[in-house]
């Protein structure tokens, strides 16, 4: 089989793209587009709802249907679109602020409804598009627009959030590892209930350069080497601590999702009404 | 034809007749006085194939029923004060992105939490100006459980024809309250639906800046692939900068509803052929006023009433020709500053004919507060 290039699902009219050197939403779009391909999804089936953040403006280069929605709210309306339509590939691409700070409430309530979406998040630990202040996902002491003395705060360790709200699917990737996260997304595509991959990625303009990591590859090269597996994750001592985070598929369930346990509280509806 | 009245809530009205206008899809959250209507829709919806959600908050409900409607489905929501303050971001989105959706508001009294249970039309200019941006909504009020289930199906098909948030605003009287209603029978009220693109897939666009077009309105999962947007755009709905593009844009916004104004700007008149004093009101207070006119006439003194039950856009060259012969103008309504009579004010000629009757503690308007302003 020839390479999937992802090609029939880009816009473009879109290009060249409005992202910094280094950023890593290029690449993850790219992997999704790609991803769309090996799955072999009609355009029309697929609706990309993404959120406002720099990871937001990917709309721009995707040529499948789309509702680009509020700050921090995609989920919401994801999960409309959804329930009106449970057939449609519903994918959230939505910044860590967007996904799990002034959206938080959103992302837990999906996954405890177990809504057939997939959410990519990207994660580049603040926010970027606003010129580069803390998020909840901002690892303690890191360096902000909002916190240049060092986060007194801590950050979210988003999948143990979204896996204890319920998920089925969750994973993470770096954005340094295409290929890999073109099967993560086709893992979160294919799992009938709420799936979340967060993609860990480079801010090579404010993050990076306040936190030490000057060049846009610096940055990159950090990301690699804090990429644990699981097994390597837990043998290392203070993990978390020292910013090591696990990769790969942490969790993968088959729970009904939502539409299906709607469907069948439908049916024993329609069935009370008949046998009456 | 079913002529016998059932006993029902204005509140159980809307959301029948919602369901008469072809709704499928609610989403939203408890708030008194608003709650009845998602508990009937939690019950009917499934029965006929469509969905009922109760989501974590109005931000989300909000989001969800725009969502809904994006995919095809007549969607809507229902609350009160607190969560239609919530809600207003998504407004927006529904008016940037022309998404026809329907967003009912029980009016309740008092700033922030204020008086759950009790009455108020304290947010008549939220309803119009809730919102940040050049953007322009349409606003109806019911008076009686009757014209609960009537706009609530004239909402929708609003909605569903000018591709525009609707608001149905009653007060929580006419919420709440009962009265006999003979249910209209099917075929009976002229239901509208989106018109549907029929242009070849690729020529689709999904919005018409023409002043005065509505665009035609396509679903996720047809065969068109199309965008919505919640940012400034071209006609594709991809982002767009330009100076020229967004004057067409917003003003589009504008003129369709002007286009439509016949058919959006909704008033009733009683006895305003020949009045003296012209009273005008909405909502509960309507009744008070009628009431309170009727025993003026009887008394000899030539006094009619103005129903607005749109609000917005607001019906001030209907007011202006009612009151053309009026001595004096009564705006009766449940708020401290007269925000109705504010906007009677802007349309008559001589606004110094005026007189205003408030209550704003949570109690209605009374014949007896009418009636002193016509002495
Ligand atoms: C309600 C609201 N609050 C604030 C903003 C301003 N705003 C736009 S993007 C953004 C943060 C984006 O950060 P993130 O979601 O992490 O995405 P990134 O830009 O890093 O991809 C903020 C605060 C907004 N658009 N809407």
């Amino acid at each position: 089989m020839a390479h999937a290039t992802g090609r029939a699902y880009i816009r473009r009219e879109g290009l060249p793209h409005i992202s910094c050197a280094g950023c890593g939403n290029g690449i993850i779009a790219g992997a999704m587009a790609r991803a769309f391909e090996e799955l072999g999804l009609a355009r029309n089936e697929i609706v990309v709802v993404p959120g406002i953040g720099c990871s937001g403006t990917i709309n721009r280069y995707l040529n499948v249907n789309y509702l680009h929605s509020t700050h921090g709210r995609a989920l919401a309306f994801a999960t409309g679109i959804k329930a009106a339509n449970p057939a449609l590939n519903v994918v959230c691409f939505v910044g860590d602020g967007d996904g799990v700070t002034i959206g938080g409430n959103h992302l837990i309530h999906a996954a405890r409804r177990n809504m057939g979406i997939t959410v990519i998040l990207v994660n580049n630990y603040n926010y970027g598009m606003t010129g580069g202040q803390v998020s909840g996902a901002t690892p303690a002491d890191a360096r902000t627009s909002t916190t240049m003395m060092g986060n007194p705060e801590r950050g979210f360790d988003i999948c143990e959030l979204v896996r204890a709200a319920g998920a089925n699917f969750v994973a993470r990737e770096t954005a340094v590892a295409g290929v890999r996260l073109k099967k993560r997304i086709k893992e979160a595509l294919t799992n009938p209930g709420f799936s979340l991959l967060e993609v860990m990625s480079p801010c090579t303009t404010l993050f990076g350069p306040r936190n030490g990591k000057k060049t846009p590859v610096d940055m990159l090269r950090w990301l690699k080497e804090k990429a644990l597996s699981p097994e390597k994750f837990a043998k290392t001592e203070n993990a978390a601590a020292q910013g090591y985070f696990r990769v790969g598929t942490l969790a993968d369930e088959r729970a009904d999702s939502f539409s299906t346990r709607y469907e069948a509280m439908r049916r024993r509806v329609l069935d009370a009404a008949g046998g009456r | 034809m079913n002529s016998v009245g059932t006993l029902m809530q204005g509140n159980e009205a809307i959301a029948k007749g919602a369901l008469y206008a072809g709704a499928s899809y609610y989403a939203g959250y408890p708030i008194t006085p608003s709650s009845e209507i998602a508990e009937i829709c939690s019950r009917e919806l499934p029965k006929r194939g469509g969905v009922f959600m109760q989501m974590e908050d109005e931000i989300a409900s909000m989001a969800a029923i725009i969502g809904a409607s994006a995919s095809g489905a007549k969607a809507f929501t229902a609350t009160s004060g607190p969560g239609f303050s919530l809600m207003q971001e998504h407004i927006s989105a529904a008016v940037i992105m022309e998404m026809p959706v329907v967003v009912v508001n029980v009016q309740r009294e008092g700033p922030c939490v204020g008086l759950a249970t009790k009455p108020a039309q304290a947010d008549i200019m939220q309803l119009r100006w809730g919102r940040h941006g050049d953007q322009a909504i349409v606003a109806l009020i019911p008076a009686t459980v009757r014209e609960c289930f009537e706009l609530a199906v004239k909402a929708f098909n609003i909605a569903e024809k000018y591709r525009v948030p609707v608001i149905l605003a009653p007060d929580e009287v006419v919420g709440h309250m009962r009265e006999s209603v003979v249910v209209p029978a099917p075929g009976e009220l002229e239901i509208v639906d989106r018109v549907r693109p029929t242009c070849a897939p690729g020529e689709y666009r999904p919005l018409d800046f023409t002043p005065g077009a509505v665009a035609p309105l396509a679903a996720f999962g047809s065969e068109y692939v199309f965008r919505m947007t919640a940012s400034m755009s071209g006609e594709d709905a991809c982002s767009n900068s330009d100076p020229a593009n967004a004057a067409r844009r917003v003003a589009q916004l504008y003129t369709k509803l002007e286009a439509g104004r016949e058919d959006i700007v909704l008033t009733r008149g009683y006895d305003t052929g020949d009045c003296d004093v012209l009273v005008v009101a909405a909502g509960s207070p309507v009744r008070a006023a009628r009431t309170a006119a009727r025993e003026a006439r009887a008394a000899g003194r030539k006094v009619g009433v103005l129903q607005i039950q749109t609000i917005w856009p607001f019906p001030g060259a209907e007011i202006n020709a009612c009151a053309a012969k009026a001595e004096r103008v009564v705006v009766a309504e449940m708020n401290y500053d007269g925000q109705i009579a504010g906007e009677v004010r802007k349309c008559l000629d001589d606004p110094s004919r005026i007189r205003t009757v408030n209550t704003f503690n949570g109690t209605i308007i009374t014949p007896g507060l009418i009636a002193e302003a016509l002495a």
